[in-house]
């Protein structure tokens, strides 16, 4: 299974995500420089988390611009599996590949730490090795993750099942309904605020991410690694 | 050349973070009279044209396509002629 | 003769004051030179300077720059060592840690700036010493700091507090250097004048180090990075003088930083060091344009001449004086050998940065910069950095001292039962969780950060190998301020303790000395006092000093802050199975005390808690005994015996057995036999004193080991399932609290001090 994970410029997760891929599957996986359009021999794409083009203007609003975003877009499109993380996630509500959108965090601090997260949804490719309703924690990291939608999204959102995690315990951040990662409505591109490579090795202080990159493995193994 | 001045704010149903600490910062200070406070941005975008509603559906594009993000937010510009 | 007439003339003719006015008027005051100094450049000249040359002078003199109050004092520092690379003198110093790598560190204020705009002055203090790091070659890898603010109590106080972290967070978060340490000290003394000290360690392969040196007659100098503004003009200068009233107004446009440049600036320059392109690379930190420039030429040996209509320029107009003055943040000056700008341009334009060729190397020994078609400046660059003036200043033993010799700190206190002491002392500010500051840090990004904030030092692993680097920064000025050598020598044992605690062999120092103004001959004892203390510990402990920072004039009415040398230490941690942090981890584990407990309670914790005051004798350090201790910590760490380790400092024994209570959520039953009153015995603040958890089994090793070195080691209780701190003093229970009830008031101390009105957020 190979991995893209697209670098633009002030992407700074970039390399922890190579790493996890690397650790957790001993897959390959390459840095993609934004400037590159064609992402087709990839079977699935990683957008990390950072502050691309300087978070200026809005979070993930330049970069949704990038060449390498018409590549994303034709893979999500054709099915393959396109996961934003962070600043990977509002890239992806900035280019409307997911609904809703981001606001600065509702106390107006920048918040790092050991979250814990609800899986909400195991029957998506990215979350079939939890068990329904299992508690994780995965770190998050971010200034902007007060995610919004308007409510008849939000119905929606319910409805088909695209809220995958949801934040447990006090909300960090003041995002609706605590959510802290959905999918589309094929599930197969998943945006989520917390950084599950930050936490796959027992020194990091939580292996609960390894799953997650163990799931997304697994559903391709079983639908198209043929090859 | 053409000077378009545009305000970029977050729609009225959104809630506004910054403008909600702002105004409990002036009650804090005494002005009661203060019922609220939104926070946005000022944009100045200088546009090589001789065309002012060519200028003005080019800056319409711009705020939509990248500027704003229409699920939060909402603009509006003044356009002027400049030298 | 023909040249210089040249170089007055063009002067003139941009309204500048001419050269005799300048003298006449005396307006070299005005950028911090004396008489004396101005005289000297003339003599070195040969002739009346212009007010270009007149600025370039003044800013490579001032402190910042030029160390001149400081350097005969310096020198006293051990700045060598086995496993040094590099020492003082470059951008930052480079230590081997096997395997063909090397860590890279340095420590650096921006107090001043931080001062008058805190968010700005912060973020580019953090920017700044990332370039340092990163112009050695090295890939940053974690940010520290330290800092030092008044009483939370004023609303002026939590802006700068709010801000100062603000602003680090914002540098730190989007550039993806993991900030994994520091700390956070609040005090009466720091009112006016904070402390913002930035730490960068980075590691580099031993190939690719750099230096900042203009060397090969012909070759081009590169300029990288942001266009020169207006900004921060007469930073270092500014750096070099006391704040007052007017500070604010004299402030020139403050600097703001820009992390998003500088994380490009950083990739391409890493890309260039890979590639093996660059010659010479130095930042454009600190008196900009004119510093680096100088710098690299005397360091050469050569000549540089420069064209300052080359240099890109965000403003229009400025004049030669303003683009070499100019601070403007995130910008690299290059030499590379002639033929190889194009690879450089490439490398820039991939990650969408300007470039352009402003200067050549020269032969001989002109410094010689040109605008408009004309020579502006022609100065021997050596006379720059060579002959800045050296101050040996007075001392003298201010009066304060001695009557502190005599007083007993202990004596106020022996009616103050420990449960009241311990609860007051938990929620203070200063012994506080620093949770409220560090969740605003990504400490994690870089996904290498194996113990975050909060323990005694911070450990980040090195990729690819089984290596871990331990890092802490560490500097009580109270102590500094009762006994500025015993306070020296605690800065950096107290550092080097941490580490150690952590699992990691002390490697080496990066120091800042914060000081107030040394034209006080009681500041100047404190330093030079307080350097002795430091020097001698940094020898005994086998930790040279690689690199740092001077920050004199910190004072606000007159006013000097504490004496606060900050140290920075680094420590190699040789297999990450050693990584150790100071949380209980299992119940029934023995809690071991290493190292012995005195009546010390001059500056201590529980003294500033409960009176405010700072007051009598600092705690005496034994350096022999410390060394002793780290033996039998670090042994016992690697032989897999210890559970916990815990440095008993500021709060002393109570605060250090609360602190691993609350970080691992266990409990203790602790009983001490003493001749000291409880309350002394619990708060003091003895040094060289390490509090471990070994699992029964590993106990008589442990005696053993100790017994063996020479280190006092006694059995004081153990680690319980419940969350139960108690605590008995010769047979009498005197602390018992619930570690849920320890652990709010910990947690709370800051939130509650900065949001006084209302409870807490969230």
């Amino acid at each position: 299974m190979r991995f893209a994970v697209p670098v633009f410029p002030g992407s700074n997760c970039d390399l922890d995500c190579v790493h996890a891929i690397e650790d957790v599957l001993q897959e390959p996986v390459e840095p993609v420089w934004h400037q590159e359009e064609d992402v087709s021999r990839f079977d699935a794409i990683i957008l990390p988390g950072g502050f691309s083009y300087g978070d200026y203007l809005r979070t993930g609003a330049l970069a949704r611009f990038s060449p390498v975003m018409k590549g994303v877009k034709q893979a999500a499109e054709s099915g393959k599996l396109v996961i934003g993380i962070c600043n990977g996630f509002q890239i992806l509500l900035e280019m409307g590949l997911l609904p809703g959108a981001m606001l600065t965090n509702d106390h107006l601090q920048f918040r790092c730490e050991m979250q814990t997260l609800i899986v909400e949804n195991v029957e998506t490719p990215f979350t079939c090795k939890y068990a329904p309703g299992e508690a994780i924690r995965i770190p998050i990291a971010h200034m902007s993750g007060n995610y919004f939608c308007d409510p008849s999204t939000l119905a929606e959102l319910k409805q088909n099942g695209q809220i995958v995690f949801r934040y447990a315990g006090d909300n960090p951040n003041g995002s609706i309904e605590k959510i802290a990662g959905i999918c589309n409505r094929k599930r197969n591109v998943l945006g989520m605020m917390p950084h599950p490579e930050r936490a796959i090795a027992d020194w990091m202080g939580s292996e609960d991410g390894k799953k997650l990159f163990q799931s997304m493995f697994a559903y391709w193994k079983e639908n198209c690694g043929a090859a | 050349m053409y000077k378009a001045t545009i305000f970029v704010t977050l729609k009225e149903s959104v809630l506004d973070p910054q403008g909600v600490a702002v105004k409990g910062s002036l009650h804090s200070l005494g002005y009661a009279e203060v019922k609220d406070v939104r926070i946005g941005k000022r944009i100045e975008v200088l546009i090589e044209s001789d065309n002012r509603r060519k200028a003005e559906q080019q800056v319409r594009e711009i705020c939509e396509k990248v500027l704003s993000n229409p699920v939060i937010e909402q603009f509006r510009f003044e356009l002027e002629e400049v030298a | 003769m023909q040249r210089e007439q040249t170089v007055m003339k063009s002067k003139s003719a941009i309204s500048e004051p001419a050269p005799e006015i300048i003298r006449e008027q005396k307006l070299f005051k005005e950028m911090g030179l004396t008489e004396a100094e101005y005289e000297q450049i003339i003599g070195l000249l040969g002739r009346l300077p212009n007010w270009t040359e007149v600025g370039i002078y003044s800013v490579m003199w001032s402190e910042h720059c030029s160390y001149k109050n400081s350097k005969p004092l310096l020198k006293r520092f051990p700045t060598e060592g086995p496993r040094v690379l590099q020492g003082p003198g470059e951008g930052a110093g480079v230590i081997d840690i096997g395997d063909g790598q090397a860590v890279v560190f340095k420590i650096e204020s921006h107090n001043h700036p931080s001062a008058i705009e805190p968010f700005q002055g912060a973020a580019t203090g953090v920017g700044g010493i990332i370039r340092d790091v990163f112009s050695m070659g090295a890939r940053p890898v974690a940010l520290l700091n330290s800092l030092r603010f008044g009483n939370l109590s004023s609303p002026r106080v939590r802006y700068l507090f709010d801000q100062v972290v603000a602003g680090i967070a914002h540098y730190g978060n989007c550039i993806g250097i993991p900030t994994v340490g520091g700390e956070v000290m609040f005090d009466d003394c720091y009112e006016g004048n904070p402390l913002v000290n930035a730490m960068c360690v980075g590691i580099l392969n031993h190939e690719d180090l750099q230096k900042g040196i203009a060397s090969g007659t012909g070759n081009p100098v590169i300029y990288v990075g942001a266009s020169t503004g207006r900004d921060g003009i007469h930073g270092a200068t500014f750096a070099s003088e006391e704040l007052n009233e007017g500070s604010e107004e004299k402030r020139p446009a403050v600097q703001v930083g820009d992390p998003f440049m500088e994380k490009l600036l950083l990739e391409a320059c890493l890309e260039m060091v890979k590639k093996g392109i660059l010659l010479g690379i130095q930042d454009m930190g600190a008196a900009g344009l004119t510093c680096s420039s100088a710098e690299m030429a005397a360091k050469g040996g050569q000549g540089l001449d420069l064209n300052l209509d080359l240099v890109p320029q965000r403003e229009e107009g400025m004049t030669p004086y303003e683009i070499m003055l100019s601070e403007s943040q995130e910008r690299m000056l290059l030499v590379v050998e002639q033929g190889r700008e194009q690879e450089i341009k490439e490398i820039c334009d991939k990650w969408g940065l300007q470039s352009a060729v402003v200067g050549r190397v020269t032969e001989g020994n002109r410094y010689r910069i040109f605008h408009g078609g004309k020579i502006v400046a022609d100065i021997p660059v050596n006379t720059l950095v060579d002959d800045a003036p050296v101050y040996v200043r007075e001392g003298r033993v201010p009066d304060y001292y001695q009557a502190y010799q005599n007083i007993r700190a202990e004596e106020a206190f022996l009616d103050v039962s420990p449960q009241e002491a311990l609860d007051k002392v938990i929620s203070s500010i200063n012994t506080g969780s620093k949770r409220y500051v560090y969740r605003q840090y990504d400490h994690m990004v870089r996904t290498s950060t194996a113990v975050c904030p909060g323990s005694d030092a911070a450990v980040i692993v090195v990729r690819g190998t089984e290596k871990a680097l331990a890092m802490s920064t560490d500097g009580n000025g109270r102590y500094v301020y009762l006994d500025p050598v015993q306070g020296g020598r605690i800065a950096v044992a107290e550092a080097a303790r941490n580490v150690v605690c952590a699992g990691a062999v002390p490697l080496g120092i990066t120091d800042c000395l914060n000081f107030g103004n040394p034209e006080k001959p009681e500041v100047y004892w404190q330093l030079s006092q307080s350097i002795d203390g430091m020097a001698e510990a940094c020898r005994i402990l086998e930790t040279p000093v690689v690199g740092g920072n001077v920050s004199l004039y910190n004072e606000t009415k007159g006013e000097p802050i504490y004496p606060t040398p900050v140290v920075g230490m680094v420590g190699l941690v040789e297999k990450r199975e050693h990584i150790t942090t100071s949380a209980f981890k299992r119940a029934g584990d023995a809690i071991l005390l290493l190292g012995e407990t005195f009546a010390e309670l001059g500056g201590s914790e529980l003294q500033h808690a409960l009176t405010g005051e700072v007051r009598g004798r600092a705690p005496v350090c034994d350096l022999e005994k410390e060394k002793a201790l780290y033996k039998v910590v670090l042994a016992a760490i690697q032989k897999g015996w210890v559970s916990s380790a815990h440095d008993a400092s500021e709060g002393g024994l109570a605060v250090a057995l609360a602190e691993s209570c609350i970080d691992g959520q266990k409990g203790a039953e602790v009983t001490i036999q003493t001749s000291l009153a409880p309350i002394v015995h619990l708060f003091s603040e003895s040094q060289s004193r390490v509090i471990l958890s070994v699992p029964d089994e590993y106990v008589e090793e442990v005696h053993q080991l100790a017994e063996k070195n020479g280190v006092a080691c006694s059995r004081i209780g153990r680690v319980t399932q419940e969350a139960h701190l108690s605590i008995a003093v010769n047979g009498t229970r005197v602390i018992g609290s619930d570690v849920a009830e320890l652990t709010k008031r910990w947690e709370e101390a800051i939130p509650c001090a900065m949001n006084p009105s209302s409870t807490l957020t969230n």
